[in-house]
């Protein structure tokens, strides 16, 4: 503890070459995006350095040495086994990894920061080295740094070969100021040497250990790095304060203009409404909501490939691409019985099936309201078109489906086709049959779908279809399942 | 100016105005509070647990030279395009694992890209701000057919066909949703609200859903009316950045993935959140969710280079899926169901089945 006090000191004056020339002073370290998850590091490292109930640090005897204030792998996958709540040792040692990897803590000689399960010693990172307490670091800071290294004379803090020759780049990108960067380095190095030998090895590992997350080894992820859309948004505070509107959440209807939120009153008049909208609006209860989300899983479960391996099997495992042209295939003989038996969970399942649309069409064709089934289809045309051809679009399909005398009139109340006809007359966009579309769709989903589902037409569709489950039992106990959550 | 002088001979207005909407807040706090009647994870017990999960990397995609950003599957099920900080688009075939197309963007970070219904087109982009179209044909280079199609005043952060590829809908830093016309490159509508960067959109998945859910910066998930350009639901309760946004596969519902190391459910009709998906030792942000087809998985890609696999109905994590040496940026199911795609940081995308 006390080594680690003193060591602040020499630490804060690096940190002012360190961090001082960093953000340039225009954003506060709570910009940057990986914030919120560095602080949840740091609360699991106090817990960590706790004194009596943290991870055990020790001075290690060895040789004519000491090895100060380290702890074993071991020592820390067994602290976060007991203290977090990690699945198996494997999710520990991950998320020790990657700890290490911001630079919390790391193994002692060694430039990846990783955590092995074993007696090798780390050491915990001191709080001001610490990557949300300074920002990127500058190169000429790394310069110097490297290049203190090359004064002292000693063993472990020999170059390894990607800093000799990150050294050289830098070298000769910095040609002109290294006499003074040479000079800050020997300063530092000066420093240094009247440090006590104990403090001196924790120091040295620290500010390596710093480096190594900011200039990781080539092969080693670089924590510090951001998401680019979260820097965008980071850069973009600093140059200008986003105006904030009154309303929680931003604007809630966009329908309203920013000029038109200027005043309080306005803007509290409009929140007033949206209050009482929402107050107004059907809610259903949780308990409900689940039991349907249970009935889609029960009904769909066998269609989960992730549940239930399909019958043909997996083309991703198997490397047969028979179970995509059995998707595929619109020959009825060909057709496996698992998507005909998806027609039958609901009339959106049987009609973005080419074959179950074709299967239903037929189907309308006999019973003589085929007109309902092909409006609704150009409807949903019409809503994908591009916008030169919606124009043309909306009139044939009026024409075709709903002016008097049309071709194939399907039939919706007076009061829809009223606003249809009102609607046509005042330059109609895309969405102008909405309520006609449906109303149709309810009319077929309600009539014609659960007919042809009784119909002997899909009955021996069914049964015609390829199976290789067990057949219509199997059939027999879906319709059941499908039943008895309703 | 009729306001200006209305709020000068009323001071008192503002303030009974606000304490109105304060009452109406308590009112609805109240009336939701009401229906929260249990605990979803306590229905869900009664399932039983998913046995016999094995899902395995089956396939690995390498060949981008930098960090993979976005990835979208064809509705052929088997052609990826994904879209990497290199400024390159790649097309593959997953299934052999052949790039088709390399595009090179006049952009690096490409973030965003979507494969077009027909899986002849693809659109793509970045922090050029634009939306960038690209039909996929043998013959030619795609990109001396390119068509830029939308432009934001900031990044764009995702894009989507609509049901043709005569639409797209793209989600930009800009904190705006828009709706296109790709063809004469026209703004069709706008979507306003977000008080942050949109980061994700998805579509819903019912045929005659004219909407899409969208999530921010601003931690607010929102559900749009596409006829209108009107919000229609606002739902709040992330710490953080929502990340990803992604429908329920009955579309009732949406899940998200949040920077707060939270992934959650919210229910349309419910109009609230239903389901949290956290654990103390996830500590690291979620950028990408997505649901198996019967719902009962939801698959979330996290920053701490893992994909944690949720049981959407018991609120409890299946396994955790390690492969990936960086960041997991993005994942998608495969439109059948069959497999699921991962993208990161480590340059590499993967298929798991």
């Amino acid at each position: 503890m006390a080594q680690r006090h003193s060591g602040n000191r020499r630490l804060d004056s690096l940190q002012g070459s360190v961090a001082g020339p960093v953000g340039n002073g225009q954003h506060t370290h709570e910009d940057n995006p990986n914030h919120l998850v560095y602080k949840k590091m740091e609360s699991i490292i106090e817990r960590m350095q706790d004194e009596s109930t943290g991870v055990p640090v020790r001075t290690v005897k060895s040789f004519m040495s000491k090895v100060p204030s380290v702890f074993t792998g071991q020592d820390l996958v067994s602290w976060m086994m007991r203290n977090l709540d990690v699945e198996d040792q494997v999710e520990a040692l991950h998320l020790a990894h990657l700890m290490s990897s911001h630079g919390y803590f790391f193994p002692i000689d060694d430039h990846v920061l990783t955590v092995k399960n074993d007696n090798t010693y780390y050491r915990f990172q001191t709080p001001c080295f610490w990557p949300s307490r300074c920002g990127e670091p500058e190169n000429t800071d790394y310069a110097v740094y490297l290049c203190k290294r090359t004064m002292q004379n000693k063993q472990r803090l020999e170059l390894a070969d990607y800093e000799a020759e990150n050294l050289a780049r830098l070298q000769k990108m910095f040609s002109r100021k290294w006499e003074f960067i040479f000079m800050q380095a020997e300063a530092q190095a000066k420093v240094d040497k009247k440090r006590d030998k104990l403090e001196r090895k924790v120091l040295d590992s620290q500010e390596r250990a710093f480096w190594d997350v900011h200039r990781p080894v080539p092969g080693c992820v670089n924590t510090t790095e951001v998401d680019i859309k979260k820097a965008c948004r980071m850069n973009r505070h600093s140059k200008m304060s986003r105006p904030n509107y009154a309303v929680p959440g931003g604007r809630i209807s966009p329908s309203v203009s920013e000029a038109d939120l200027h005043t309080a009153g306005d803007s509290i008049r409009h929140e007033i409404n949206v209050l009482r909208r929402k107050l107004e609006k059907r809610r259903v209860k949780i308990s409900k909501v689940v039991e349907c989300y249970i009935a889609y899983y029960q009904q769909y479960a066998e269609f989960d490939a992730f549940i239930t391996s399909p019958d043909t099997s997996n083309p991703w495992i198997s490397d047969s691409t028979e179970f995509w042209e059995q998707e595929k295939t619109m020959n009825p003989r060909e057709i496996p019985q698992r998507r005909v038996k998806r027609w039958a969970f609901s009339i959106e399942e049987l009609l973005c099936d080419p074959a179950g649309q074709d299967q239903f069409s037929k189907f309308l064709d006999k019973e003589f309201s085929g007109e309902n089934l092909k409006f609704w289809l150009a409807c949903q045309e019409l809503k994908g078109l591009a916008l030169r051809e919606v124009n043309k679009k909306v009139h044939e399909i009026f024409s075709e489906f709903l002016a008097p005398g049309a071709h194939n009139p399907v039939n919706v109340d007076c009061q829809i086709m009223e606003l249809v006809r009102r609607r046509m007359e005042n330059n109609p966009n895309r969405f102008v049959f909405d309520e006609a579309q449906d109303h149709i769709f309810k009319l077929m989903k309600s009539d014609s779908y659960s007919r042809y589902l009784r119909s002997d037409q899909y009955k021996e569709f069914l049964c015609g279809t390829r199976k290789k489950t067990s057949g219509y039992l199997m059939w027999k106990k879906l319709q059941q399942a499908r039943h008895i959550p309703h | 100016m009729a306001t200006e002088a209305l709020r000068a001979e009323n001071p008192d207005s503002i303030e009974a105005l606000s304490r109105e909407a304060e009452a109406l807040k308590a009112r609805l706090v109240e009336e939701k509070a009401k229906l929260n009647d249990v605990d979803s994870c306590v229905i869900g017990q009664r399932l039983e647990s998913i046995q016999n999960f094995n899902i395995k990397p089956r396939r690995t995609l390498k060949g981008h030279q930098g960090k993979v950003l976005c990835m979208d599957w064809s509705s052929d099920k088997r052609h990826i395009v994904s879209s990497s900080q290199d400024g390159k688009m790649l097309i593959w075939d997953a299934f052999t694992t052949n790039k088709e197309h390399a595009i090179t963007m006049p952009t690096t970070w490409v973030m965003a890209c979507a494969y077009g219904p027909s899986g002849s087109v693809v659109a793509c982009g970045g922090l050029d701000n634009k939306c960038t179209l690209y039909p996929l044909s043998m013959d030619e280079d795609p990109v001396t057919k390119k068509k830029a199609v939308a432009t934001h005043t900031s990044y764009l952060s995702c894009c989507s066909f609509t049901s043709s590829d005569h639409q797209i809908l793209t989600g930009s830093g800009d904190s705006t949703c828009a709706l296109w016309d790709v063809e004469s490159s026209q703004l069709i509508q706008s979507f306003h609200g977000h008080a942050g960067d949109v980061m994700s959109i998805d579509l819903s998945p019912t045929e005659t859903g004219n909407t899409f859910v969208s999530g921010g910066c601003d931690k607010m998930a929102m559900v749009w009316d596409m006829r209108t350009g009107d919000c229609v639901q606002v739902f709040d309760g992330h710490e953080s950045d929502i990340n990803s946004v992604k429908f329920y596969p009955s579309g009732d519902a949406f899940a998200t993935g949040s920077d707060d190391a939270t992934c959650r459910l919210f229910d349309l009709r419910a109009d609230r959140e239903v389901n949290c998906y956290k654990k103390d030792s996830i500590i690291f942000g979620c950028n990408a969710v997505d649901f198996s087809i019967s719902g009962r998985i939801l698959f979330g890609g996290y920053n701490d280079y893992t994909i944690n696999v949720w049981d959407a109905l018991k609120g409890t994590r299946m396994t955790i899926l390690y492969c990936h040496d960086n960041r997991v940026s993005c994942l998608g199911i495969a439109p059948d169901g069959t497999s699921l795609c991962t993208g990161s940081w480590d340059y590499t995308l993967r298929v798991w089945a």
